[in-house]
């Protein structure tokens, strides 16, 4: 559909604000087996692949679980079997790429690939057990937490 | 004399507990930092109380415990892959874009641009639940707002190609950025077609 150019009419206001379809989300999971939940609001919710992570929210693999989840700059995080995972904050800007990003594996096995918040600031990224704190420079690491 | 002995009893006991204390057991929390997979290099840098060290080196790694002090070991390579098996293999795969695009002044895809579409449709089938971002872009000929207003109808209008291929608009994210991010820089008001582009990401 071949369409002449001309001047538009309406002037766009905000060339940089695109609602995603769930504004609030952090991340998606993308991989989910075993028993696996989330924790929101003091209630208990499917993990199910497609569900959206927020910051606050507590992400509990059992004895035979293990999920994935990619975050909107495309820091990748991934948890074993018997892992609790909390996401503290999370804020990302689509357009400087400022933001950050604390999680605290409070036990289990975390895989964990950054993305663009690391890329765009040094003390962005922060991954916390109950013991030690990690400032995350890239790119890939592995925790555990006893 | 019985009251005393036992309070003296009493008092060596408490004394000898006060001497020797309980050991306080610190969980033995572990870092290890892999190879990148695309050879840039990172760090991390690790912090337990004072103590702090900076893992720099593929499979350097730190482990907490009770000594106080972070323990720096180089991690074996098998054993790690073996323990940290389930959470490597739910790692999401890495996110990917690719490049199309326009032809001067409009929102239609060169030639080869539309044949790139392809590719895109497979690696988002290939994907659980992906999320597609359209960053569409414009040159430096021509006001900025016509370029913005153009940037984003080229996102708009890869998008809508992409729906109707079968991909879900409630997945697809469209943004312009004008004409603030050149891929090539150029002198304002000369034409460049490699800046006329809209970026598809699926993560």
């Amino acid at each position: 559909m071949s369409q002449a150019f001309t001047l538009p009419i309406i002037f766009v206001m905000s060339v940089n604000a695109a609602v995603p379809a769930m504004a609030a989300d952090a991340a998606r999971i993308k991989s989910a087996s075993g028993t696996v939940h989330v924790e929101r609001n003091g209630e208990r919710l499917a993990a199910q692949v497609g569900a959206g992570i927020r910051s606050s929210d507590k992400i509990v693999t059992g004895d035979d679980g293990s999920v994935g989840i990619t975050f909107i700059d495309d820091t990748r995080m991934s948890a074993g079997p018997g892992s609790t995972l909390v996401i503290n904050q999370f804020a990302f800007d689509r357009t400087t790429h400022a933001g950050v990003l604390d999680a605290t594996l409070k036990r289990g096995t975390l895989a964990a690939v950054s993305g663009r918040l690391a890329k765009h600031a040094p003390d962005a990224v922060t991954v916390r057990t109950r013991t030690m704190v990690l400032g995350v420079r890239g790119t890939e690491f592995l925790v555990y937490a006893e | 004399m019985i009251l005393r002995t036992a309070a003296v009893l009493l008092a060596l006991t408490l004394s000898a507990c006060a001497a020797a204390p309980e050991p306080v057991v610190v969980p033995r929390d572990r870092v290890i930092l892999l190879p990148p997979a695309d050879g840039r290099a990172g760090a991390v840098i690790v912090r337990q109380g004072e103590h702090e060290a900076v893992l720099d080196v593929p499979y350097a790694s730190a482990s907490s415990g009770s000594a106080g002090a972070l323990d720096i070991a180089p991690a074996n390579a098998d054993a790690i892959r073996e323990q940290f098996a389930r959470a490597l293999d739910a790692l999401p795969p890495a996110p990917v874009s690719s490049t199309v695009y326009f032809v001067f002044g409009q929102d239609e895809l060169t030639d080869d641009s539309r044949k790139a579409i392809g590719p895109v449709l497979d690696g988002i089938a290939r994907r659980p639940a992906p999320e597609i971002t359209v960053i569409g872009h414009a040159d430096q000929v021509g006001a900025e707002p016509v370029n913005d207003a153009l940037s984003r109808e080229r996102a708009e209008r890869v998008k809508q190609l992409l729906v109707q291929r079968g991909v879900p608009a409630s997945s697809i994210v469209a943004v312009g950025r004008g004409s603030r991010e050149p891929l090539v820089r150029s002198p304002e008001g000369v034409a460049e077609p490699r800046n006329r582009r809209a970026e598809i990401s699926i993560r």
